[in-house]
């Protein structure tokens, strides 16, 4: 009878990629154990809070993962000790997002009663009670720059998308690169240089479609580099059918390319406006800010929600700091709700 | 549309018209004009930034013409009476040194976090989950700067400040820690945390998009040699994805020194050349733009002008600079 020999050194293949029940199990317990040592350090020492009590978490975590490369073999502790680094890198990184979604709703939401949407700071000082005035000229005003905005904008960025992944001319990598850098330019440059063209050329004063010209150039590079994206996705024998039937390729892309993506596109100018609807340093070149509910664009200040919000936080009373975070509240929410109807309809063509 | 298709194409119905359809590989007069309209069009982005070039420049040449290259090293903001240009000095040396001591500080602190978050991602978390998380990424990218301005003045402060005054009792004795006076609020260490909050998406997404490119195979390769998922990462992604984490951490430094409200709402804007990150002065040149922009003069005017326009083209050479790092990596994706 003969035994198979088995030598110890033999390697078992490990599957790192499937969690097993003992891992995670080993995962859980080792969590438990530095939350138990965590909440000693916090009760030790000076530490207070949960701030103090996640970076004696982080401590311990680092210090047990280190603990266990003597019990263990090297590579298992090395990886369990990386495993804990980019976990904990990453509740780090998510901790400050919460905190100011948490703040921006807790801290704005005394700011809001029944006519604050509906009503302007013509008559209400900053500092007034909060049952009086509101940010009904803010909302206005952004939602008229960001319409001129994207009707400056969008049709420029999908034409050099198109001029990008459709004609593919000679200049299709300088047009790429140069709109990478432009999503490089600072909001302010942007507002100075509308400011020192627009402003003080054409229309002597602040206007809200010199603000609205500056959200557009900051715009730009974001509508074409997801417009782009979104044309690649056509595939290339819907165009070579196209042209087969005789098409040329002004009618290929009008009629065969665009109605195909046509959501995907609406994705891309939703997703630009989300990016500049809080852009506030231009406009505080460009469109200043009113306290009157208007809607003469052309000229003189115009409010809007981001120079709302940095007016009345720099007014500096308790009641303004309060509206200050309201309009936050209402900022965050108009870019929330643009950004989840680019998610749905992007989700909706990718599914097709 | 089919009936006529039929009708036109096939010789029996119409034997009158037997010249076939015409196969060129030459445009039409059609497509030539709308390949024209498209390529001027697409030169947009190309004008505008010239145009932002030439006009920042036509009107701040005189500051350039008066100051000379004292305009970039000086440490003075002194509009003078505003009359007299020769009572007059500006120089942006204080606030170039500010707006490159609050992103370095920035970058030192995203890049790491950045990583980690991207590496979790990509290899660590279930895959539905990361599709939720990817588009909060997305989302947080978009929140306004000045929201994480008011927050970071209202909010985070008071642990900033805290942060500050601990790493100052112990670690005081060095240089960088050192404060002139007990006043911890509005530093650049504050200021550089937040952006560093603020340049995270943008670095993680560039970082995430580089290692999900990273050769599989290889990395099966290390698994069935025994490795673990560290190994790798540490041998396969990391190496396969460094310059993409360096571009995507150059297009956070990018962000960071072109910041203009946050910077604005959480540092005190002074005119001296500060490395003591924990003492409450700092600058940054856009903070100052708008800073003195509602004040400013005819002449200041154009001094801050020329201030935007080296703003300007340092983070156009920043961009640059990673674009071509990130593009070698990824090919044609960026």
């Amino acid at each position: 009878m003969t035994t198979t020999f088995i030598p110890d050194t033999l390697v078992k293949p490990a599957r790192p990629w499937r969690r097993t029940h003992r891992s995670t199990l080993a995962m859980l317990g080792f969590m438990v154990l530095a939350g138990l040592s965590s909440t000693g350090i916090v009760a030790v020492t000076g530490l207070a809070g949960p701030l103090g009590w996640y970076v004696a978490f982080v401590f311990s975590l680092a210090v047990l993962g280190f603990l266990g490369s003597f019990f263990r073999d090297r590579v298992v502790a090395v990886d369990l000790f990386a495993t804990v680094l980019i976990c904990t890198a990453f509740m780090t990184v998510l901790i400050p997002w919460v905190s100011i979604f948490y703040s921006v709703i807790k801290r704005g939401a005394p700011a809001f009663y029944k006519g604050y949407l509906t009503t302007d700071m013509l008559v209400t000082s900053s500092g007034e009670a909060l049952n009086l005035g509101g940010l009904s000229h803010a909302i206005v005003g952004t939602l008229l720059m960001l319409t001129i905005a994207s009707l400056i904008c969008i049709p420029l960025g999908i034409i050099a998308a198109i001029y990008i992944v459709e004609i593919k001319g000679r200049f299709a990598g300088v047009v790429r690169f140069l709109t990478q850098a432009m999503s490089g330019v600072p909001s302010i440059v942007a507002g100075l240089f509308i400011y020192s063209t627009l402003v003080i050329l054409v229309f002597h004063s602040f206007s809200g479609i010199a603000g609205a010209c500056a959200l557009a150039i900051l715009m730009l590079p974001t509508v074409t580099r997801t417009a782009e994206e979104v044309l690649k996705l056509v595939p290339d024998h819907l165009r070579a059918a196209s042209y087969a039937l005789g098409a040329s390729q002004t009618q290929t892309t009008f009629k065969v390319v665009l109605p195909s993506v046509r959501s995907g596109l609406i994705t891309a100018s939703v997703l630009g406006l989300a990016r500049v609807a809080g852009e506030t340093a231009p406009l505080l070149l460009t469109s200043g800010y009113f306290i009157k509910l208007t809607t003469n664009v052309r000229n003189g200040a115009i409010g809007s929600l981001p120079t709302y919000i940095f007016s009345t936080l720099g007014a500096g009373t308790t009641e303004s700091v309060t509206r200050a975070w309201g309009g936050a509240c209402v900022l965050l929410a108009l870019i929330l709700i643009l950004f989840i109807g680019a998610r749905s309809l992007g989700g909706r063509n990718k599914g097709r | 549309m089919p009936t006529q298709l039929v009708s036109d194409a096939s010789p029996e119905t119409s034997p009158d018209d037997p010249v076939g359809r015409v196969i060129a590989t030459e445009y039409g007069p059609s497509d030539k004009v709308f390949r024209g309209v498209i390529t001027s069009g697409a030169m947009m982005s190309l004008v505008v930034l010239a145009l932002i070039g030439a006009f920042l420049l036509f009107r701040g040449l005189e500051i350039f013409r008066d100051f000379g290259f004292g305009f970039i090293t000086n440490v003075v903001w002194d509009p003078g009476d505003g009359i007299d240009k020769a009572t007059a000095s500006f120089g942006i040396g204080a606030m170039l040194v500010g707006s490159v001591v609050t992103a370095v500080i920035a970058l030192l602190i995203a890049t790491p976090f950045a990583m980690g978050t991207a590496l979790f991602l990509e290899f660590y978390c279930p895959s539905w989950l990361r599709i939720f998380l990817t588009s909060v990424l997305d989302l947080v990218a978009a929140i306004p700067s000045v929201i994480y301005g008011v927050w970071g003045y209202a909010v985070f402060m008071k642990y900033g400040t805290s942060w500050g005054r601990a790493l100052n009792e112990h670690l005081g004795w060095l240089p960088l820690f050192h404060v002139p006076s007990q006043n911890f609020e509005r530093s650049p260490l504050i200021a550089g945390m937040v952006l560093a909050l603020m340049i995270v998406p943008i670095t993680t997404s560039v970082a995430r998009a580089v290692y999900s490119q990273a050769p599989r195979d290889q990395i099966d390769a290390v698994y069935a040699l025994g490795g673990s998922r560290w190994s790798g990462i540490r041998h396969i992604v990391l190496p396969f994805g460094r310059s993409g984490l360096i571009g995507g951490a150059m297009l956070g430094l990018g962000r960071a020194l072109g910041e203009t409200v946050a910077v604005y709402l959480v540092l005190n804007l002074v005119f001296r050349i500060n490395f003591e990150i924990l003492a409450s002065v700092g600058g940054n040149v856009a903070s100052l733009i708008a800073n003195k922009f509602a004040e400013a003069g005819e002449y200041e005017l154009k001094a801050l002008m020329a201030a935007g326009l080296v703003l300007f083209l340092v983070t156009l050479l920043v961009n640059f600079a990673a674009t071509a790092i990130v593009g070698r990596t990824r090919g044609t994706e960026s």
